[in-house]
């Protein structure tokens, strides 16, 4: 009798701490998502007022009130297209590679190292690389070219890491059926592989980009300043050729840069547009992150292999 | 051409052409170039971060870097005392696990083990919109929302602290450690929990005792990540932390870490080659080192204790 009751005691017990683990995690759920309300809020009450047309229109100023974040999104939008143009073929090219060409050899293994490797590598090192080696050594200055390059190489591992994610998930089938047709190695990349895991290689992008143009570290540490007051050359010119690279060699500030001088100044009003700045860059974040979320759901629903 | 047959044809279009061979082989060279960039800065990085520390260890010796315990490098007097950053780096990096650890692994089991797959379905995007906020906003928020509402319950707290950029930075690595950890659990198989359901144990029983072990490597792995962000985490303590370099382990104190003083230099001016700008190489090798050996740890540690099922 008694052992019977110890036993009930005892499964009761067990089932109770059930109970309270669920309460446990769903606290720490409730925890994180407090934190974000909380950060969105914060951001709202303090800088939504300083939200309108002329913020986006007006360059920095040492008057708060006549400040604006013109140069800061036109440079991060200048910034994005050059890490874009480097990060997206580099990164889907080593994707390819390792997945469909490499071997089984030390090279590839020194290769997966490395990526691994580097996708632990603070940001700020990256920032230390660049100040040493294209600011430096190549002496191409705290441009926008630098920080594309700089912010490529940051972002470079996820992009690889997402393009390998999707090529897997393409069915050895698909790829026989290529080869039985008498396609090159190539051609059956380029017509299958390719097109089949482009939204899983698209969303790896948009969540690589995302994360760039949030990063500070590295692009305060080449030397990006905060008080500019003009914009990059357009790359569209009315004279020939029409087009030019004189953006790329144009110094610039960038949204994150704006955020941490304004943060850094002791006036309130100076406070408050370092809030609507940032909640503008946690829109376009967020905006980012939920195109990427949205076209994985759409891909998982859609492919069935 | 025309009058020929189609036999002829595709004899033609499936003989062996050199040109179709080299094109092949030009982009798998391609390819195998775009691979190589990674390797390529690996190699930058440690180039960079030698050559201009040694550059540094010409004028300042390495004994005086580990065991000075002051950090002025731009007085008149300079002292390059390391620990003094690092202090700052190591106590700002507990604070963050202290909230990170507990509250990413219970999410992980929860979500992994307890949570209906609609729960997991709405946390998880927040989790990752949470993980997507740029630092330099967390940094904001410590500074002007964590620091005021820590004074309240701690009055005398400075503007500036290690405690509340810690525990920003903690809420902020809370969904690295949970995903990775979670992702670890998942993979543990179905036949491991059914056998202990089997002999009446409860979920937490089953949590604690089954799959938390068996997922060991994945979710020290996600630990080691977790103490690698923490310590290469810049911006929220370059806002929120102060940039006065102290020797404290205090965490009502503010003081420098070694990610801040690099931000804080590189804003300045410093001419290329002097010492304070050779300062900061120093203090990135330190920092690069400090991250490579949690990364290997990393590893080390997924072997050793990986389960094959």
């Amino acid at each position: 009798m008694t052992v019977a009751l110890e036993l009930r005691q005892t499964i009761a017990r067990a089932k109770r701490r059930d109970v309270a683990f669920v309460a446990l995690g769903i606290a720490a759920l409730l925890f994180a998502a407090c934190t974000f309300v909380a950060l969105f809020l914060d951001m709202v009450s303090d800088g939504a007022a300083r939200l309108n047309g002329d913020f986006f229109t007006q360059f920095a100023s040492r008057r708060a009130e006549r400040a604006g974040i013109l140069a800061a999104w036109v440079g991060s939008f200048a910034v994005m297209i050059v890490t874009a143009l480097f990060a997206v073929p580099l990164g889907v090219s080593a994707g390819i590679y390792l997945e469909e060409y490499a071997p089984r050899n030390r090279m590839t293994a020194l290769i997966e190292i490395n990526i691994n490797n580097l996708a632990g590598v603070p940001s700020i090192v990256y920032g230390l690389l660049a100040l040493g080696l294209f600011v430096h050594t190549f002496g191409l200055g705290a441009s926008v070219l630098t920080a594309g390059l700089t912010l490529a190489l940051l972002i470079l591992p996820v992009v690889i890491v997402a393009t390998r994610e999707a090529i897997r998930s393409v069915p050895g089938a698909i790829r026989e059926a290529a080869y039985a047709l008498g396609a090159t190695r190539w051609q059956m990349v380029q017509h299958h592989v390719l097109p089949y895991s482009m939204p899983g290689i698209l969303t790896g992008v948009i969540i690589g980009l995302s994360r760039a143009i949030g990063e500070t570290a590295p692009i305060v540490t080449i030397g990006a300043v905060s008080f500019i007051a003009f914009l990059p050359p357009p790359p569209i010119s009315t004279e020939f050729p029409f087009l030019n690279a004189d953006w790329l060699a144009s110094p610039f500030t960038a949204m994150p840069i704006q955020i941490f001088s304004w943060t850094s100044r002791p006036e309130e009003a100076f406070q408050a547009n370092a809030s609507a700045a940032a909640l503008v860059l946690v829109v376009m974040t967020l905006l980012m992150n939920a195109i990427a979320i949205w076209l994985r759901y759409r891909l998982r629903r859609n492919l069935n292999w | 051409m025309a009058a020929s047959s189609p036999e002829v044809q595709i004899a033609g279009r499936l003989a062996y052409r050199p040109s179709r061979h080299l094109r092949e082989r030009f982009i798998e060279a391609a390819l195998l170039g775009a691979a190589l960039v990674a390797v390529a800065t690996t190699v930058g990085i440690v180039f960079i971060l030698l050559r201009e520390s040694i550059a540094f260890f010409r004028e300042v010796s390495i004994v005086d870097f580990f065991t000075d315990s002051q950090w002025t490098p731009l007085f008149s007097d300079p002292h390059f005392g390391i620990w003094v950053l690092l202090s700052g780096t190591l106590t700002s990096s507990a604070i963050a696990l202290a909230v990170a650890i507990p509250v990413g692994t219970v999410l992980a089991i929860y979500l992994s083990e307890f949570a209906k797959a609609r729960t997991r379905e709405i946390a998880k995007p927040i989790l990752e919109l949470l993980a997507g906020i740029p630092t330099i906003v967390f940094g904001y928020f410590a500074l002007f929302f964590v620091t005021p509402l820590l004074k309240n319950f701690i009055p005398g707290l400075p503007g500036f602290n290690l405690l509340s950029a810690g525990l920003v930075m903690g809420v902020m690595i809370v969904p690295y450690i949970s995903s990775i950890s979670e992702d670890a659990m998942r993979a543990v198989p179905m036949a491991l929990r059914e056998g202990a359901y089997a002999m009446g144990a409860t979920r937490l029983q089953v949590a604690l005792h089954v799959v938390v072990p068996a997922a060991f490597s994945g979710i020290a792995a996600a630990y080691i990540l977790g103490i690698s962000r923490a310590v290469g985490e810049t911006m929220i303590v370059a806002v929120a932390a102060g940039n006065q370099p102290n020797l404290t382990f205090n965490p009502m104190d503010q003081a420098a870490t070694i990610t801040a003083y690099i931000v804080q230099v590189a804003k300045g001016d410093l001419p290329h080659g002097s010492t304070g700008y050779l300062t900061i190489f120093a203090a990135g090798l330190t920092l690069f080192v400090l991250t490579l050996m949690f990364n290997l740890l990393g590893y080390w540690l997924r072997r050793r204790y990986r389960e094959e099922y």
